[in-house]
């Protein structure tokens, strides 16, 4: 199976959820700042693997299937949410990357400096998560 | 006040960013995977090794762990209710966020606290 970049599909979501997104995104990390800052690192770490722009995202994923499946005459509603149960496979695919991000970022941070660290950690993040992926796929 | 305008606007820039990179990737489920980027974690360690050192980041960082972890059990979770029972993808990703602070609570409680 060949990765594909569809250019085509960012005109699918409308400027209002994008505003939407950038709105999410910004409170859930607002909300995780002020969990450290009230409980400390320990209890807002975990904050940073919130997954509080999922279900939106999700949702997206969901609405626009239907409504390619409409503009092509069918009803659609079973097919998007299988859509949006692969999109969710992705993610959990995804969230193994995000522990490695985590753990590059917590055994390198002490020793080594943020950029250098932030880039081994991103690597880190793209390699597992793309391993977990495929082996997802041939499961 | 300032810094925490200043964590919106850039959490929002990306996540916004690493949205558009997972509509854009097909097929779908490797699209899938920018739905569990680090895109909070992002926007926040410079902010905090600024503000309060890269120890203080470094723990954030270990909890972060069993936060991703619990992400796991929870993306689990959902998409095997949508595709065993094909109910609405907002109302099961919402009623189902109880499994990520479930496990997160079960996590913190056995390994970071101590």
């Amino acid at each position: 199976m060949l990765l594909q970049i569809e250019l085509n599909s960012l005109r699918e979501t409308r400027a209002m959820e994008y505003v939407r997104r950038f709105a999410f995104g910004g409170a859930v990390t607002v909300l995780a700042s002020l969990i450290a800052q009230k409980w400390g690192p320990v209890v807002g770490g975990m904050f940073l693997a919130f997954p509080g722009i999922f279900p939106p995202g999700l949702s997206l994923v969901e609405s626009h299937k239907i409504e390619r499946e409409k503009a092509e005459g069918k009803e659609g509603m079973q097919s998007a949410r299988g859509e949006a149960a692969v999109e969710a496979a992705g993610a959990s695919a995804g969230t193994l990357g995000l522990v490695a991000f985590a753990v590059v970022v917590w055994k390198g941070l002490p020793g080594h400096s943020l950029p250098v660290t932030l880039a081994e950690a991103l690597g880190a993040w793209a390699v597992v998560s793309w391993c977990a992926w495929w082996v997802r796929e041939r499961m | 006040m300032m810094d925490l305008l200043l964590r919106f606007v850039i959490g929002g820039a990306v996540v916004s960013a690493f949205a558009v990179l997972g509509d854009t990737v097909k097929p779908e489920s490797l699209g899938g995977v920018f739905a569990a980027a680090p895109t909070v974690a992002l926007a926040t360690l410079v902010l905090t090794v600024r503000k309060d050192g890269a120890g203080y980041a470094a723990m954030e960082a270990r909890s972060m762990v069993g936060g991703a972890v619990a992400f796991f059990a929870y993306a689990c979770a959902v998409s095997f209710v949508l595709m065993r029972w094909r109910p609405k993808a907002l109302a099961t990703a919402g009623a189902l966020l109880p499994v990520w602070f479930a496990t997160a609570g079960a996590i913190w409680a056995l390994w970071l606290r101590r």
